[in-house]
């Protein structure tokens, strides 16, 4: 039975485990991002390289959520840190699959033509190839961001969890309220943050809907 | 700035190591030169390093030994992306960037460069202009929705934003339908009539070349410049086996079309208005040993024809007495499109007007025929030789 009292009497506390849950996956996605982009563009210049990398990131993904918290708590607690490094892990293979298809699906000519109207590389770069791989790169973002929301549920069991935390303290408490609550506020969370990133697509990439007409 | 310049390839030579799929053809000790405000067109068949000598104007491959000169400075020695900004480049594929519009398309070089925004613009739009787009319905639009045709015209005008000295053609209608194909030369030639850049072109097609080029180089596979010159010299006098093959049998009928009925000297019939003398008519008709009387109404404009032994006696003409025309042609016909029509007409003989439509002359069969007979008098490649045991490859290098 829910119990709706239950919960406008702990709503500064949901609040609090809905804002620390966003942290969590902000945090891990951006840094998951910032960590997948070097690696793609090394991919891209080095291609021998390409296996090494997508492998250990497929190694990575591999591991049971679980498993990985567990294992780190030895070496860097129950802490935020040890948290990241699980929810970091998970996002690599995603986002550098997408940004290195991205970047590969830069047509062969456009490329040319930039080089033979005097782009140089960084320019190149930076205002041909980054916005025409961008639906690809936002695609690996939705997906990341939703699977981290997910996962971060998990991190509960080293006291990480966010909303993970109010719905294990509701399976302990033997409070059905207090888990629903949290798996509905996680659920609204991941399509909010998934709408999001798909309006930002739409608004950073006007010439893709350009078809026709 | 300077509206044209030199390009001159001094023994310029790309070696490549391992020849892989899709790696360009080499080059072999190139040497010719572009005098500014000409179209060079590059031909040859596939492997012949056509392609390979055109990026190394602007050093998209560096030569292996030698040197280019653009206005006498090596090219090798300017910074790259500065000589690339200075050199239009228009490609097959076309390469517009399909996340900007075609107006940003357009000013991609004057972005590079640094314009003001508006200038920017403002030179956008002119240029949309000037390819025959209308800048208020195509500016804003994404390449994704022009058609190819119109994809290429505005890689011509992004190339010729910076109004570049240079323009490196490769390809760049070879991707259309042949009569957007048609189209576009025909614009590109009365363009370049107007804007007089040096330009670089390549094709692998052979008539495409004839029509394009003021001077056309033909080369080899292995790179090897076979012939340089203008194109009638090309045609009329092939300087190898490889070059009259390439060129093909029917070099003479290609010949006609590099020149116009202004070049030749008109025949002048026997010529009669409606409601003149017969009796006079027939005498200047029977002077004349073309068997036909042309008919021309009080502007001179041609009727038709009346066959000498026809008219009668006493009188005066009418139309009545005329059979149906020859085909009229003007002065800028070509000789090509002239044998066309007089075959198509199954006449001796078509009627060249001038732009009030009247009758000028005649071209005849005859006159034609003599005209090819000049090109195939050369007894050098005549016919051209047809090997037996061709080797597998041979022939498809050359037709390629």
């Amino acid at each position: 039975m829910i119990r709706w009292e239950w919960i406008t009497s702990n709503a500064s506390q949901l609040v609090e485990a809905t804002l620390d849950h966003l942290a969590l996956t902000a945090v891990a996605v951006s840094v998951g991002f910032a960590i997948s982009f070097l690696l793609s563009i090394v991919i891209v210049r080095q291609r021998r390289l390409a296996s090494a990398i997508t492998g250990t990131a497929g190694v990575l993904y591999t591991i049971p959520s679980l498993a990985l918290f567990a294992f780190l708590v030895p070496f860097t607690g129950l802490s935020f840190l040890s948290a990241q490094i699980g929810l970091v892990s998970y996002t690599l293979l995603i986002l550098i699959r997408n940004i290195v298809a991205g970047l590969d699906g830069v047509p062969a000519d456009v490329r040319e033509a930039a080089d033979g109207m005097g782009y140089g590389p960084a320019r190149r770069f930076l205002s041909v190839e980054l916005p025409l791989a961008m639906p690809l790169i936002i695609a690996g973002l939705r997906i990341a961001t939703v699977t981290t929301i997910g996962l971060v549920v998990v991190a509960a069991v080293i006291g990480q969890g966010g909303l993970g935390q109010v719905m294990v303290r509701g399976f302990n408490f033997r409070n059905d309220t207090a888990v629903y609550t949290g798996a509905v506020l996680i659920v609204v969370l991941a399509i909010m943050a998934d709408l999001l990133l798909a309006g930002i697509g739409r608004l950073v990439t006007p010439w893709a809907r350009a078809r026709g007409s | 700035m300077p509206v044209a310049a030199t390009v001159e390839f001094r023994n310029v030579t790309k070696r490549y190591d391992v020849r892989a799929k899709g790696t360009p053809g080499a080059v072999n000790d190139l040497s010719l030169s572009v005098p500014a405000g000409k179209i060079c067109v590059l031909v040859g068949p596939s492997g012949c390093g056509k392609t390979t000598s055109l990026k190394m104007v602007n050093r998209l491959i560096e030569p292996t030994s030698g040197q280019i000169l653009i206005d006498g400075v090596d090219a090798a020695t300017r910074e790259v992306t500065e000589l690339r900004r200075g050199i239009g480049y228009v490609i097959q594929q076309v390469g517009l960037f399909p996340h900007q519009s075609i107006a940003a398309n357009v000013a991609t070089v004057p972005r590079l460069l640094g314009w003001p925004q508006a200038r920017q613009r403002e030179r956008a739009e002119e240029l949309l202009g000037i390819v025959g787009l209308d800048p208020a319905r195509y500016r804003d639009r994404y390449p994704a929705q022009l058609s190819g045709g119109e994809r290429q015209r505005v890689g011509v005008a992004r190339a010729l934003a910076a109004d570049p000295p240079i323009m490196l053609m490769d390809e760049p209608f070879g991707a259309v339908d042949p009569i957007v194909r048609e189209r576009l030369q025909n614009e590109f030639l009365r363009l370049q009539e107007e804007l007089a850049k040096t330009i670089l072109f390549v094709t692998h097609d052979i008539d495409e070349a004839i029509k394009m080029g003021e001077l056309v180089a033909v080369l080899e596979v292995g790179g090897k410049l076979a012939q340089f010159g203008p194109p009638d010299e090309i045609l009329a006098s092939p300087a190898s086996v490889f070059v009259a093959r390439f060129v093909g049998a029917d070099r003479g009928l290609k010949r006609l079309s590099l020149s116009r009925v202004r070049d030749l000297d008109l025949r002048l019939p026997a010529i009669a208005r409606v409601g003149e003398d017969c009796a006079e008519a027939r005498r200047r008709a029977a002077a004349d040993p073309f068997p036909y009387l042309l008919l021309v109404d009080d502007q001179s404009r041609p009727i038709g024809w009346i066959p000498d032994q026809d008219v009668p006696p006493s009188g005066s003409l009418t139309e009545a007495m005329a059979v149906p025309m020859s085909p009229l042609l003007n002065r800028r016909t070509t000789l090509k499109d002239a044998l066309s029509l007089l075959l198509d007409a199954d006449v001796q003989a078509g009627i060249v007007v001038d732009r009030a439509g009247a009758a000028m002359g005649l071209v005849t069969m005859e006159m034609l025929a003599e005209r090819m007979r000049e090109t195939a008098g050369d007894p050098r490649f005549s016919p051209p030789p047809e090997p037996i045991d061709e080797e597998p490859g041979a022939a498809e290098a050359i037709g390629a």
